[in-house]
């Protein structure tokens, strides 16, 4: 059968409440922690703690993205993603931008504070020569600026309403990215008033995407972190569609080699060594409490449509 | 398996209970010659009255790959599968399910149960694959703008084919490849395309005169889309599904679309 030695399958094993053994599949993302963990901001819930002074990874060279992007077109690369961090403190983010719409559809993770229209001018005219889309992810949290800035630091809303607001200008949709931080049940009526505040903002097409938080890094010092049942087992994806892990399908190039997801930049074991291929093939073994996470909501860090649950799958985690 | 081997085929996707689509687009691809046409799956949802089309379907005795909603429908499954995460594209799809699923006969759902995932066909000595969202993948949508040359490339490695047909996105493209090799999303016959034309598009297959790449000629198709809207209001569906089919503008199951696709349309 065609594509069955692409699929994600778990490593054998004799005991269903082990952590499972992940062999990814095809690789259709690739991700660039372009700016390392620096960012602007200093966010309560970040995940990896990006701030000003964190280098622990630092920044990809133009150079370096070229290389990979040359690297992924043999293994069949769907799409690009480039996340930080805040990519736009990157000198030469509208040239990796472009280049990388020269390959392929490229989707830029931001928190839209720092936009000059010096950068969206040549990137708006790059998206319009390109063939595939430049995606803006846009990272609130509040549709207002008591809502947002308590997480995300004061003057934030605004100035990413501003970044927002000149994208509009520019011709693009961004993809307002939410993490969620209210009670599930409020979630509708939260939906609705971030749609009401884009509109309100002159956007005829919000569009707005809800992630769940991740409790590591800066976010398990503000909610408290995983408990001990929060882990992924044999048991529990024994019936799954793999394809719902970001890891079955996805790698991150990063200055310190390729890392298994986004999401465990802090966990030594993420790491999978410097050369994509066979980084890209190498097992991982799902035993980080955020994996549970990523389990529990099923391609989280996709774009939307990106990842449709399996047609065959059982319905997603009644829990969510 | 090759099902067939033409010249000439009509490839026409994402019918979604449009019985008057149905009828004007069978009706033009014999006008158009051509020698056979195969349907891509996804026969309910949107639309009024799902027996209609799967009766047509059914007398006209045509191949029909399985699509998403076929196979929701054949097993009695709680959703489309479509994977929407937006509040509002999840309601307008949750009921376009019950309603189609409540209005499918038992038997033409266990008939959708038995499509096939994919069709083979040759035209001219050119294989060419036939499926529903991807290859790897019914409900995978391979928009235009979201897929690279060399991830189309690589589907095509992994099935051997020349080409490669496919819909569930509802928006028409074609890419040729390096090496003659050829992807086409064929569009659907159930809704109009986002840009502001109420007729629905399909594609005629054709072999190149030179032996090259089977050629793609865009069919856009007329029909009483004001009696379609009159008949989906009489079933009381949202009144937003009506919009689309009269102005040829996407209201709903917007989610899903990438950013140039999006921006191309209105809502």
């Amino acid at each position: 059968m065609a594509f069955e030695h692409s699929r994600p399958r778990l490593e054998p094993h004799g005991d269903p409440d082990s952590a499972p053994v992940l062999h990814a599949g095809h690789l259709d993302a690739l991700w660039f922690q372009v700016t390392g963990t620096l960012c602007n901001l200093r966010c309560s819930h970040c995940f990896i703690s990006c701030a000003p002074e964190n280098d622990s990874f630092g920044l990809l060279p133009l150079e370096e993205v070229e290389r990979r992007l040359q690297e992924s077109v043999a293994l069949g690369v769907r799409e690009y993603y480039f996340t930080g961090g805040e990519p736009f403190l990157h000198p030469r983010i509208v040239e990796i931008l472009s280049l990388s719409l020269s390959y392929g559809p490229t989707t830029v993770l931001t928190n839209g504070t720092l936009l000059k229209p010096r950068q969206l001018e040549p990137l708006a005219a790059a998206a319009a020569a390109s063939r595939w889309s430049l995606e803006f992810r846009l990272s609130l949290d509040g549709f207002d600026a008591d809502s947002n800035d308590g997480l995300r630091g004061a003057g934030a809303f605004e100035r990413a309403i501003e970044g927002f607001a000149l994208l509009l200008a520019h011709g693009f949709l961004p993809i307002v990215t939410v993490v969620r931080s209210w009670d599930p049940d409020r979630e509708p009526e939260v939906y609705a008033r971030f749609i009401a505040a884009l509109r309100a903002r002159g956007c005829a097409q919000p569009r707005v995407k809800m992630m769940p938080a991740f409790r590591i890094g800066a976010e398990e010092k503000r909610a408290g972190g995983y408990g001990e049942s929060e882990r992924v087992t044999n048991r529990m994806l024994a019936e799954d569609d793999l394809d719902q892990l970001v890891c079955a399908h996805s790698r991150v190039v990063t200055d310190r080699g390729i890392w298994i997801c986004p999401i465990l930049l802090d966990s030594p074991d993420g790491r999978l060594g410097d050369d994509l291929d066979p980084a890209a093939r190498t097992p991982f073994a799902l035993a980080h409490a955020a994996c549970h996470t990523c389990w529990l909501h099923g391609a989280i860090c996709e774009n939307p449509g990106a990842a449709a649950p399996e047609v065959g799958a059982p319905a997603r985690k009644a829990a969510r | 398996m090759i099902w067939f081997a033409a010249r000439r085929v009509a490839l026409f996707g994402g019918v979604y209970s449009n019985h008057l689509a149905l009828d004007a687009t069978l009706a033009d691809a014999a006008a158009a010659g051509a020698e056979q046409a195969v349907c891509l799956g996804d026969l309910g949802a949107f639309g009024p009255r799902p027996d209609r089309s799967c009766e047509i379907l059914r007398r006209a005795g045509i191949p029909i790959v399985q699509g998403n909603y076929d196979h929701s429908l054949g097993h009695g499954l709680p959703d489309c599968r479509c994977g929407y995460t937006d509040p509002r594209d999840n309601e307008y799809a949750a009921l376009s399910y019950r309603y189609t699923f409540a209005h499918t006969d038992r038997g033409h759902r266990a008939w959708m149960r038995q499509f096939p995932a994919e069709i083979r066909i040759s035209i001219d000595g050119r294989e060419v694959l036939l499926c529903h969202g991807s290859p790897r993948r019914t409900n995978e949508f391979l928009w235009e703008s979201t897929c690279s040359d060399a991830f189309l490339g690589w589907l095509l490695d992994e099935t051997g084919a020349d080409a490669l047909c496919v819909t569930h996105t509802g928006l028409p493209w074609t890419r040729e490849l390096p090496g003659g090799r050829r992807v086409v999303n064929v569009g659907a016959i159930g809704r109009p395309a986002n840009d502001g034309d109420p007729r629905v598009i399909y594609a005629l297959l054709i072999a190149a005169e030179d032996g090259g790449p089977p050629e793609v000629e865009w069919r856009r198709v007329t029909y009483d889309h004001l009696a379609l809207a009159a008949e989906m209001r009489d079933e009381g569906l949202p009144e937003e599904f009506m919009v689309t089919i009269e102005t040829g503008w996407w209201t709903t199951c917007l989610e899903v679309l990438p950013m140039k696709e999006r921006a191309r349309g209105r809502y």
